[in-house]
């Protein structure tokens, strides 16, 4: 996964990126064209996107990148990686150090991945 | 038992290590107290109203004997406050109105959900007490938090003589399942599911977020009938049927569609609506459609990664065949087999079993002096003697809050009474009044409105007389210190509510709750008797009631008894009890 801090995050600015609101049903959305899609956290307790997101990936096949924004935070990076998002923003003023340690402490899982 | 394997062992201890890398960084001020909570919440750790308190996980209820040895150890040696801290909780205690018993330490406290309770572990030492449990296979593992919880089960799971499907392999799997699922952490709300494969329903299946009935079919084809969106709290409701024959290897499937439907439309603007229940209830059979056409699509679009094969269903299970015999006691010669208060013990506590040369026998955590379901260091050691001696290494954590044993000897019944005895743990009264369930309520938890254990003290040192007790027959007496009701007061034949009225204590009660078990009737909530009572009030309200049940029950009939109280109340209608209760009703007490 790839982390980026708040700094290097560019919203989207074309219609190959595109956000999904998290009320939204991801399945209801054109994804003609689009390269890149971003789900928002608003809070880092607010799980609906880890649902969009496995829907984009495992259901819809969605092969582009899945963006996390909002309230990003290194202890949920790895759900994240885990439900189909490839990239991450971090929260704005977070430090990135604890976040790889977290991807390599469980060498696998229960279940399957997005 | 289930097996843990080397994978299942290493996970527990990774997620142990986790916590110390989440502890160290909350403790260095790189994680803040509102990022720290939610993590730490998901490995059982609260922050109550005088200290921490951890919640283990006990999957689906049970536990061995090295296990409950752990527990044993936690106690003594971490559930152990400083001084000062103790000393500053008894001093807020002392200036309450009435009375509490005095706080004590070192000690466990069995849940109605099966896990088991420290209170006054420092967090500092959190750490150290996970990597402890992990060395037995243990855990916190999503005891609290909006995530799916552990799964609970009829604690006569595969000993059970009324059992059609044995239902551990299924909640072991469904616990690997649900087991750090990276979608489903953070949910609207906790989620709560619950599995029965008996005909007699001792999980309140109703009850839960998802209620899971095993059943067979007329060709034999095992499959699940589901319920989803039970729950208690401020809205009680029962479950509502969505599935009359599911097959059971696609029980995760199914599951999954429910959990996902209700990750992604179930309601996070208001934390007292966020419960599955109240998805449920607005939408309808517009829910049911979506989880159904959820599931199609997983199936069939997903290509179903979640059913279960054939071989990982039978790895699983085959822990679960009877376990072998592991000591080659006889009966003692000085079995005294008609001594009376053997008989007793073995009327109320002794249940059968489907090996016809085997009991299940409950320990009673229901006594004097102790809060129920509380079990000191000393005790949890004893018990995990007794468990190793006479049940064959395993026991279970009951949902009202006993320790069962599954194994026992026909044989050498006599001989654990009589060190179950010595120990305190064989009071003759499961089923009965004073094996009420009761939660910590306001003399440990920071949400309670009202103490509870003082209550159920009172109605305990109340109902001691053993022939009144058996009289009385089943009744079940659930006590809960607030609306999250985690001591299940709608579900009691008589429920007592404590509420918070001006700052003070008060008491509402309930009649005619049920479980959902053949003797309570379909499952459904007590309904309130008047306004609610003083603390001083509430023994004799019960007084009253029970009183009114002994002059209106019908005397034995055909099936050689007389009419229980929960069948006398269902026959002559409420009306006559609330007069009785509300007429014990006394102006309130001014306490000093």
């Amino acid at each position: 996964m790839k982390i980026l801090s708040f700094n290097d995050h560019t919203a989207s600015i074309d219609a190959s990126a595109i956000l999904i609101a998290n009320n939204e049903d991801p399945r209801e959305v054109s994804l003609e064209g689009v390269s890149r899609i971003d789900l928002h956290f608003p809070k880092f307790t607010d799980g609906r996107a880890y649902s969009q997101a496995f829907l984009l990936r495992r259901r819809l096949g969605f092969k582009g990148e899945i963006r996390a924004t909002g309230d990003v935070l290194i202890d949920q990076l790895v759900a994240m990686a885990r439900t189909g998002f490839d990239v991450a923003v971090l929260r704005e003023g977070l430090d990135a150090t604890a976040a790889q340690r977290q991807f390599d402490r469980f060498p696998s899982f229960y279940q399957g991945s997005a | 038992m289930y097996q843990y394997t080397d994978f299942d062992r290493q996970f527990v201890k990774l997620r142990a290590a986790q916590h110390r890398d989440q502890l160290e960084r909350w403790q260095k001020g790189q994680l803040a107290d509102d990022e720290f909570r939610p993590l730490r919440l998901q490995n059982g750790w609260y922050v109550q109203r005088y200290a921490p308190m951890l919640r283990v996980a006990v999957p689906y209820g049970e536990i061995s004997s090295k296990q409950l040895s752990v527990l044993a150890q936690i106690a003594k040696e971490y559930d152990q406050p400083d001084a000062e801290l103790f000393a500053k909780a008894q001093a807020q205690q002392d200036v309450l109105p009435g009375k509490s018993p005095r706080l004590i330490k070192g000690y466990g406290h069995f849940t109605t959900r099966q896990n088991v309770q420290f209170n006054w572990i420092p967090l500092d030492k959190s750490a150290d007490v996970m990597d402890l449990l992990a060395s037995v296979d243990m855990h916190g593992i999503q005891t609290s938090g909006n995530c799916i919880r552990n799964i609970t089960t009829d604690e006569l799971a595969g000993v059970a003589v009324d059992e059609v499907v044995d239902p551990r392999p299924y909640a072991e799997i469904l616990r690997q399942w649900s087991t750090l699922h990276p979608e489903f952490a953070f949910l609207p709300r906790k989620f709560k599911i619950a599995i029965t494969g008996a005909t007699e329903d001792r999980a309140a299946i109703g009850w839960h977020d998802v209620g899971l009935q095993l059943v067979k079919s007329e060709a034999g084809d095992v499959g699940f009938k589901v319920w989803v969106g039970g729950g208690m709290g401020r809205t009680p409701i029962i479950g509502s049927l969505v599935r009359e024959f599911l097959p059971w290897h696609h029980i995760m499937n199914y599951l999954e569609a429910v959990v996902r439907v209700y990750n992604r439309w179930g309601r996070r603007d208001n934390l007292y609506k966020a419960r599955i229940k109240i998805l449920v209830k607005a939408e309808g059979q517009h829910y049911i459609d979506e989880v159904e056409a959820e599931f199609n699509d997983i199936v069939n679009k997903d290509g179903g990664p979640h059913t279960i094969t054939q071989a990982e269903f039978d790895r699983v299970a085959a822990c679960f065949v009877e376990p072998k015999v592991t000591s080659n006691l006889t009966a003692s010669v000085n079995s005294n087999l008609q001594e009376p208060a053997f008989q007793r013990w073995l009327n109320q506590n002794v249940v059968p079993h489907k090996n016809p040369a085997l009991r299940a026998v409950t320990l009673s955590f229901k006594r004097l002096g102790l809060a129920p379901g509380d079990a000191t260091a000393e005790q949890l050691e004893a018990s995990a003697q007794l468990v190793e001696k006479y049940s064959r290494g395993e026991a279970r954590v009951t949902h009202s809050q006993n320790l069962l044993l599954p194994w026992v000897q026909e044989t050498q019944l006599f001989d654990l009474w009589l060190e179950a005895k010595t120990l305190g743990l064989a009071s003759p009264n499961i089923g009965l009044l004073n094996d009420m369930i009761a939660c910590p309520g306001g003399d440990y938890c920071a949400l309670a409105n009202a103490r509870a254990i003082p209550v159920a003290a009172a109605i305990s040192e109340r109902y001691q007389d053993l022939d009144e007790l058996e009289d009385l027959g089943p009744i079940d007496l659930h006590i809960s210190g607030c609306i999250n009701s985690c001591g299940h007061h709608h579900s009691g034949h008589i429920g007592i509510l404590g509420v918070d009225k001006d700052g003070k204590e008060w008491y509402q009660v309930t009649l005619g709750g049920s479980d959902g078990s053949t003797l309570s009737g379909t499952a459904g909530a007590g309904k309130v008797v008047g306004p609610s009572f003083s603390a001083a009030e509430v023994t004799e309200v019960i007084e009253a009631v029970i009183h009114k049940y002994l002059e209106l029950r019908a005397p034995s009939s055909s099936n050689g008894r007389a009419e229980y109280f929960i069948e006398t109340l269902n026959r002559v209608g409420q009306d006559a009890f609330k007069v009785a209760a509300n007429s014990a009703r006394h102006p309130a007490k001014e306490f000093a």
